[in-house]
């Protein structure tokens, strides 16, 4: 219930923000914003046809929750992809900064593990800060192409990250610890799971920044443009690195919530996660290309994912050797439906 | 029974090492290692356990030279077996990344009169290896079928997350499939979790959504169990008895050697396979003892009182 109740906050807050940016047309429908909404609504419908366990509370929360680290991620990727950029490296970022918060924690270095562990996600943030700084300075003063740059990235950190696990995993020592920081990702309000207020919080924050600001403005400048966006003065360089900055700290955000889960970092963390917020983006209206964003629509994005997923699972149609052409044609029909509604408008 | 003689023989074997290095100490000899990179939790395990086995056995063989080198894929690793044998070596102890694109590379190096050991994957050609470590993975699937059948005897819902879509796990699942053949345990569901924890967490999480009641999980190795662990804990289910994983990850030995429930076993298909073959490699060199063919490891069930046989509180996996 209580992710019906998600869904239509959405709906709401993608009118606002896409009425905001589209004056031009008032009182007209955004069929464009509305197009990954339908998507999940239908596979919501679909859900319950395959199993009657689909539509249940339980697992609805399950699915919500777990879609929290792509639908972060994905919210920073919205920044990067709309200025034109893109950022291969944030499934390696997240468990390097998974890694390095984890081995911050182990050294016990502060008393009281509240205190410890406030420093920590304190530390967390920053590690993503600066990784993402990484990325944007490569990027802009370097100029070389982001894809490259961040591939070469994509492997530092994981290589940093097995290096620092020694080939294994890096998991937290202090059993107390692990107890006090658990309900980050298990716990909730009001019957409401934490990840869920957060990827809420993150998107309401990353939509007012790009449809309220003049950053955002900028953002979405130099990715329609990049060349008229410096004639008009905007400091194209300084756009394009503060969103990647922003990209590492929706990284460090992702991994506050990832690392109570299940406590450990392995060299398997984060795997692919780059490919998902992508895909995440796109579904969600963000063209690749740059020059749009759609906050809300990518949260979609990573709702549709990951409720994919857990229809495939739930489902006894499919052997288990094709779940992944069944969810790749999945995705290749959503994104089909919201073109031709596209065309039609 | 089994093995208790091959540990017997074993033993025979270390006491045989120590009595040799005796009197051919200097003999110099030089061997490398050539893994892959540590780039999950086992192949780390395989990097720590041929750096322990190489430092030991250095220590015992004043004239021994041990190089490891670890390689992040199969190409990098046919340039570090050239480099390698380059060096002038006498014997090549490798674990290649995978059989079709090393087979060639290792001929090479063994057609310079080097002793090769292969462990864990064979290569497509049989002849190359003059001997053979390895692992037991149909065996793996059978021994968890086989305690599966003896727990659940009055019959019992299970679902099974598998690994990766390939040779390794179709094997072991063929072990298991044909060990609880006839049996009254009922599979509901297998799914791929990628031996990974995150994945395994999300399919199991599913799967208590999708059936009221499980009794067993098997999940073939113990990574994939931390994940399994925590969706139990979380749904706060009680129905599931128990997980049976695979490997002989640290973690899972040590839960077993403390008699936890949901834990009662595992199934051993331990990285330490790379020190065995670097053990019976160097016995060829100094002890005169015959070790060319194929050694193969049963698949150990580990319960709790042999649990701490196979601890290794200082590796990483």
């Amino acid at each position: 219930m209580s992710s019906g109740n998600v869904t239509g906050d959405h709906k709401a807050a993608a009118g606002g923000g896409d009425r905001a940016r589209q004056a031009a047309a008032p009182g007209r429908l955004d069929l464009r914003a509305l197009a990954p909404f339908l998507a999940l609504a239908v596979l919501l419908v679909l859900g319950a046809f395959v199993n009657d366990n689909f539509l249940s509370l339980a697992n609805l929360t399950n699915v919500a929750t777990r879609s929290a680290f792509i639908a972060i991620i994905a919210v920073g990727a919205t920044f990067v992809i709309a200025s034109g950029g893109l950022d291969l490296s944030v499934g390696s970022m997240t468990a390097f900064v998974a890694g390095t918060m984890i081995l911050f924690l182990n050294t016990g270095s502060l008393d009281g593990s509240g205190m410890l562990l406030f420093a920590a996600m304190a530390m967390a943030i920053g590690v993503g800060a600066l990784c993402g700084l990484g990325n944007g300075l490569i990027t802009t003063v370097g100029k070389i192409e982001p894809f490259i740059v961040t591939l070469g990235t994509m492997g530092i950190y994981r290589a940093l990250t097995i290096y620092l696990a020694e080939g294994g995993s890096i998991a937290i020592k202090s059993q107390p610890l692990r107890t006090l920081y658990r309900p980050a990702y298990f716990g909730d309000v009001l019957g409401v799971p934490v990840p869920v207020i957060a990827f809420l919080v993150v998107a309401a924050l990353g939509a007012f920044l790009l449809y309220k600001t003049p950053f955002g403005r900028h953002v979405v400048a130099v990715g329609s443009n990049e060349d008229v966006a410096r004639y008009s003065g905007i400091p194209v360089g300084r756009v394009r690195t503060l969103t990647y900055i922003l990209q590492g700290v929706c990284v460090a955000i992702a991994v506050l919530l990832y690392v109570p889960r299940l406590g450990a970092a392995t060299s398997t963390t984060g795997l692919l996660w780059e490919l998902q917020a992508i895909t995440a983006v796109v579904i969600g209206g963000t063209a690749l290309r740059g020059g749009v964003g759609r906050i809300w629509g990518t949260i979609c994005g990573a709702l549709i994912l990951e409720v994919v997923g857990n229809i495939m699972v739930l489902s006894d149609l499919v052997s288990e050797y094709l779940i992944g052409a069944v969810q790749g044609a999945i995705i290749i029909i959503a994104m089909l439906v919201q073109r031709s509604l596209m065309r039609r408008q | 029974m089994m093995r208790k003689l091959l540990i017997g023989a074993f033993s025979l074997a270390l006491a045989g090492l120590a009595a040799g290095s005796a009197g051919a100490a200097d003999k110099k000899v030089t061997i490398a290692v050539s893994i892959p990179a540590a780039d999950h939790g086992w192949t780390g395990g395989v990097v720590f356990h041929a750096e322990r086995a190489a430092k030991l056995l250095e220590a015992n063989h004043p004239g021994l030279k041990i190089i490891v080198k670890t390689s992040p894929d199969g190409a990098s690793q046919a340039n570090a077996l050239e480099d390698l044998s380059t060096q002038g070596i006498d014997a090549l102890v490798t674990l290649p990344h995978n059989s079709d694109e090393l087979t060639d590379p290792i001929r090479q190096v063994k057609a310079k009169g080097t002793f090769i050991t292969v462990v864990d994957r064979a290569l497509s050609d049989n002849t190359v290896a003059d001997l053979y470590v390895a692992g037991n993975n149909p065996e793996l699937g059978r021994v968890a079928g086989d305690y599966m059948k003896e727990k659940l005897a009055g019959g019992g819902d299970i679902v099974v997350i598998r690994g990766l879509p390939i040779v390794i796990d179709e094997e072991r699942q063929k072990g298991f499939d044909d060990a609880i053949a006839g049996s009254k345990i009922k599979v509901l569901d297998k799914q791929f979790g990628n031996w990974s924890r995150d994945d395994a967490f999300k399919v199991m999480q599913d799967y208590l959504s999708k059936y009221q009641k499980i009794d067993a999980v098997w999940c073939q190795d113990d990574d994939m169990a931390v994940g399994v662990l925590e969706a139990i804990k979380q749904a706060g289910r009680k129905d599931i008895k128990f997980v049976v994983g695979g490997a002989g990850m640290k973690e899972m030995i040590k839960r077993v050697a403390d008699g936890d429930a949901m834990i009662p076993v595992d199934v051993l298909y331990p990285p330490a396979m790379v020190a065995t073959a670097l053990e019976l490699t160097v016995a060829n060199f100094y002890d005169q003892v015959p070790v060319r063919g194929s050694y193969i490891l049963n698949a150990t069930l580990v319960t709790k009182d042999n649990a701490m046989e196979y601890y290794f509180p200082d590796s990483p996996f």
